[in-house]
């Protein structure tokens, strides 16, 4: 059974790592519904690195108002969205848009899990006083309207795209927090954990190591989701006027300028809210792919 | 049993698949079985070799990707392959009922017993809610269950799971089946509640004329309820026969390994070492031209065992339904069923390790209810270890004994530091080491004592390499410091639990059970330590694996001269490798002593009933029967006398209630706890009789 053939030292590093990530995400092409979302996911991130060279104009100079989808300005190019009422080309305003979106909305849900994961182990595996306080503080911030914390939040810290960042993640890590402890709960109490106990492991690296990676495929498929829901979010926010503050390109700030002239130039919010809506639905169906292969796994 | 009868149920040539992405996987292959009425068949084998499978294909209940491939199940005369949806649902659960492994999971929790027990009546026959009831108390009644009218009053949580498993068996008896498929149904169960169930299902034959499948893993069991056995390897059946021809000769190597890995009663660890089957089961799509047992048969012959299938024949000169498949099983001489390894190097007992005295654990519960806040008794105490008094010395395997809930693991999280202990003292090496948690405890310390962990499936970070996990504990523990030592450790470890070393890069779900364990081993080993404890390291293993498992941790145990804290409810493994036992029941030690001395009188009236529920898987071996009445006293509220009390055999009296007993000594180390004077105990009979070469010889005259 043994076999006594010289076993080299193991390739470790980040390259094999990153080999991989390629290797599971290629396991997606088994879900199309994942497909289609990662398709949608990754077009609109294409978008927003080759904003550049994709946008015909400054999203922010004042050209030509009220110009129908299609008609053609005075340097030659194509307004192939229309512009607003104020002469903005809309689809340069979008493809710049998409770069608030793609830089804010993972930044805040990687925020609010770093905050909502740390909450939790501590809650889940050390119990006790700490999960009580944990789990009240969190009781006591669910028990708002999301709405009225985004709007305290950022009326005391004043709008700007840092400070969405903090409100999200004020608002949204106890739920984060809550799914983690329950997931704690459970692996806590595997021999693996008492293991590590039993040899002395400092109760950090226990969480963070032996926890942890084992409570990843929920939590993926959850981050997901959320980041669909942040993106509603950065969304709502920039309608109330409590997003970037303008002239920047704002997906629901575009929404909100323009809803007045809805019913007489529809092109102005319906491109914004068909922008919004794709990416939603891109990670909404890439979280059902995730979920569809780690159960079949 | 009548041989004119029309049989019950005939499964002719049956051929079972899966579909699955993978394609199609035979899951059973080649299958025959004649069921008489009134016969108990016994079906035996290791997971995955198809035996559940046919008794889900008997009751036609196979899912979506299962189907019969070739061959027909006849029950009765009707071929179950052809019938309808609706014809199979007036059969299932009223001419065939099966009972499963988990009670507690057959059960629907949020029902009261005698709603799920007349439903069956009621649903396949015509009769009055009245009549029902009456049926299902008789029943009740039936399978000794005491004050039946109580229990068809309770909810399924407020029985123990020996009552709920003779509920499920009252539920499938209820609608006189011609047939009882039992798949595993005492193995969720401890021992001395086991032995009370199979004494139940060997009866039900005898009284309700009921033919059954028993299906287990356990050649013990099988021996002590069937008529007939089917050895099954690989989803096809190996060898036939009945219990007395194919125990007593068994023709197929397979059965014959399977019976080298069990440990008798009479077996030494260091005389007569168990010999494992080498090598794995195969996968369905692995298997081998030929005999599938092949590649792991010590008789393999080149040539004429793998060239093509076979079919199974009778035995020349057997019994005539002894039936093989195998080609040589005539130029194979067996020698009788003595487990026959060669013999190993006994280990001088040096020096105590560890000393345990008078340690008390006990838990403290909350209690929240009205009565409590009247009463004023706020804070309940959960006696999980009571006075637990005993030394370890090096090289010596201590096993400690009990049911569940007697404390045993609680013990040993006392030890590993865990949790700390409430009254007494702990010595390792001269040190009391009671009061210091793991966290507050010395690298030393931690590496000296590590733990060996029951489940295979969670002993492993399922999310790190094999590797990864094996030098941690080396780094942790300081043993190597360098990158490239570090890594030849590990190699070195890898080699010493026998699995070859490119495992290094494997994940644990890679691995099968028994490959999971030995690494566990391997991670408890890599410091060195001086005392190990095994908390039940092979009871969730397969026997063949589970011998060659349990032979390693001897092999290494042999190097290291580590001392060994062997945590076990089975008596037949704990015979075999410990040199001393002690006995636990509901926190006490009730009975301490050399393996020998434990299994021979005087025995304490609680070790007398463990002995008696072994299965003992030879059949010459003759038992005394003694089924403990009752259930497990919970530890919150136990028996102010002896703990025992409420279950003894032996009870002398209102003593026995009131009274704690003393702890009497009977030799050096040997120690019982009971009121009986040793005199009285002395002079119990043996509660296991093996016959001696002599009376062998009567009875194969007698035969």
């Amino acid at each position: 059974m043994t076999t006594q053939s010289t076993t080299e030292m193991p390739a470790v590093g980040y390259g094999a790592a990153i080999l991989r990530a390629i290797k599971s995400f290629g396991l997606l092409r088994e879900s199309w519904v994942g497909m289609i979302g990662a398709f949608l996911v990754l077009f609109w991130v294409i978008v927003a690195i080759f904003a550049p060279l994709i946008a015909q104009f400054d999203p922010n100079a004042s050209i030509q108002p009220f110009a129908k989808p299609g008609m053609v300005a005075a340097s030659g190019s194509t307004f192939w969205l229309g512009t607003d009422h104020m002469g903005r080309d809309i689809m340069s305003r979008i493809v710049w848009g998409s770069r608030t979106v793609l830089v804010y909305a993972p930044l805040a849900t990687l925020s609010a899990y770093t905050v909502g994961i740390l909450m939790g182990l501590m809650a889940g595996y050390r119990g006790g006083l700490v999960d009580d306080v944990l789990s009240r503080i969190s009781d006591i911030i669910l028990s708002f309207p999301v709405l009225v914390l985004y709007i305290i939040v950022i009326a005391t810290i004043g709008a700007s795209g840092f400070n969405i960042v903090i409100a999200i993640t004020f608002a949204s890590s106890p739920g984060i927090m809550r799914i983690v402890r329950g997931l704690v709960l459970d692996l806590r109490n595997r021999d693996y954990v008492a293991a590590a106990q039993t040899r002395g492991e400092t109760d950090w690296r226990i969480m963070l190591f032996e926890i942890l990676p084992n409570a990843r495929g929920p939590l993926i498929v959850d981050a997901c989701l959320r980041l669909g829901y942040v993106i509603i979010t950065i969304g709502v926010l920039g309608f109330l006027g409590l997003g970037l503050p303008p002239p920047d390109p704002d997906w629901g700030g575009m929404v909100n300028e323009t809803r007045q002239m809805a019913m007489v130039f529809p092109h102005m919010t319906l491109f914004p809210c068909i922008a919004i809506s794709s990416l939603i639905l891109g990670f909404n169906l890439l979280a059902d792919g995730l979920r569809e292969i780690s159960l079949r796994d | 049993m009548n041989d004119n009868q029309e049989p019950v149920l005939v499964c002719k040539d049956l051929c079972i698949s899966y579909y699955t992405r993978a394609g199609e996987i035979p899951a059973v292959v080649d299958f025959s079985l004649t069921v008489k009425p009134g016969e108990t068949i016994g079906i035996v084998g290791e997971s995955g070799c198809g035996k559940s499978t046919v008794a889900m294909a008997i009751m036609q209940y196979m899912g979506a990707n299962g189907g019969i491939k070739s061959g027909g199940i006849t029950f009765k005369g009707r071929d179950l392959t052809t019938l309808s949806e609706d014809q199979l649902r007036s059969i299932r659960g009223s001419e065939i009922s099966m009972i499963y492994q988990e009670p507690f999971a057959s059960l629907n929790p949020s029902l009261k017993i005698d709603t799920q027990l007349m439903e069956v009546p009621l649903a396949h026959e015509n009769i009055s809610k009245d009549e029902a009831y009456r049926r299902s108390v008789k029943m009740l009644t039936d399978v000794k269950l005491p004050d039946p009218e109580r229990i068809m009053a309770s909810y399924p949580h407020q029985l123990s799971g020996g009552q709920q498993q003779r509920v499920v068996i009252a539920m499938g008896l209820l609608s006189k089946p011609s047939l009882l498929l039992l798949d595993e149904p005492t193995t969720a169960l401890d021992v001395t509640v086991e032995a009370g169930i199979v004494k139940l299902i060997g009866d039900i034959s005898k009284t309700f004329g009921t033919s059954q499948i028993y299906i287990s893993h356990n050649l013990g069991l099988i021996l002590e309820t069937c008529d007939r056995v089917f050895v099954m390897y690989s989803g096809e059946v190996v060898e036939e026969g009945t219990i007395n021809s194919l125990f007593t000769w068994p023709k197929h190597p397979y059965t014959h390994g399977l019976f080298s890995c069990i440990p008798l009663p009479t077996a030494d660890k260091n005389a007569a070492p168990l010999t494992p089957i080498r090598g794995q089961l195969p996968l369905p799509f692995e298997r081998p031209s030929g005999c599938y047992f092949g590649p792991r048969c010590d008789h393999f012959e080149r040539g004429l065992c793998d060239s093509a299938h076979f079919k199974m024949e009778n035995v020349d000169g057997g019994a005539p339904d002894h039936r093989v498949r195998c080609l040589r099983y005539k130029n194979i001489n067996h020698v009788k069923a003595q487990p026959g390894g060669t013999a190993k190097k006994t280990l001088k007992i040096g020096k105590s390790v560890l000393t345990v005295d008078r340690m008390k654990k006990y838990y403290e519960v909350k209690d929240t209810s009205l009565t409590a806040l009247i009463s004023g008794k706020r804070i309940r105490h959960v006696k999980a270890n009571e006075e637990l008094n005993f030394t370890a010395h090096e090289s010596e395997t201590v096993a400690i004994v009990g049911e569940s809930g007697c404390g045993k693991s609680t013990f040993a999280k006392v030890l590993m530091g865990l949790e700390t202990r409430t009254e007494g003292e702990i010595r390792h090496n001269g040190k009391n080491i009671s009061k210091i948690s793991v966290q507050d405890r010395s690298t030393k310390q931690i590496r000296s004592m590590q733990m060996v962990f029951q489940n295979p499936f969670d002993t492993l970070n399922p999310s790190h390499s094999i590797g990864g996990q094996i030098s941690r504990v080396l780094r942790k523990f300081g043993v190597e410091t360098d990158k490239k030592e570090i890594f030849d450790r590990v190699m070195t470890l890898l080699d010493t639990v026998k699995l070859p070393r490119d495992f290094y890069f494997r994940k644990p779900r890679q691995l099968s059970g028994g490959q999971k364990q030995r690494i566990g081993i391997a991670r408890a080993f890599a410091g060195n330590p001086s005392i190990v404890i095994a908390d039940e390291p092979v009871s969730a293993l397969d026997v063949s694996v589970a011998a060659a498992v349990t032979e390693l941790l001897m092999d290494i145990q042999r190097k290291h001269k580590t001392t060994l804290l062997f945590i076990s409810h089975d008596l037949s493994v704990v015979r075999y490798l410990s040199d001393r036992i002690v006995v636990m029941y509901l926190g006490h030690i009730l009975e301490r002593g050399t393996a020998n001395q434990i299994f021979a009188p005087p025995y304490h009236p609680y070790t007398e009933a463990l002995l008696s529920a072994v299965p003992i898987a030879d059949p010459e071996v003759t038992k005394r029967k003694i089924v403990l009445e009752g259930n497990l006293p919970s530890a919150m509220n136990p028996p102010k006398g002896c703990p025992f009390c409420t279950r003894c055999h032996r009870k002398l009296g209102d003593i026995c209630d009131n009274e704690l007993p003393a702890e009497q000594v009977v030799a050096d180390r040997h120690v019982i706890k009971c009121h009986i004077p040793l005199e009285a105990l002395k002079k119990v009979a043996p509660v296991i009789h093996v016959p001696d070469e002599s009376e062998r010889l009567q009875q194969q005259v007698a035969v």
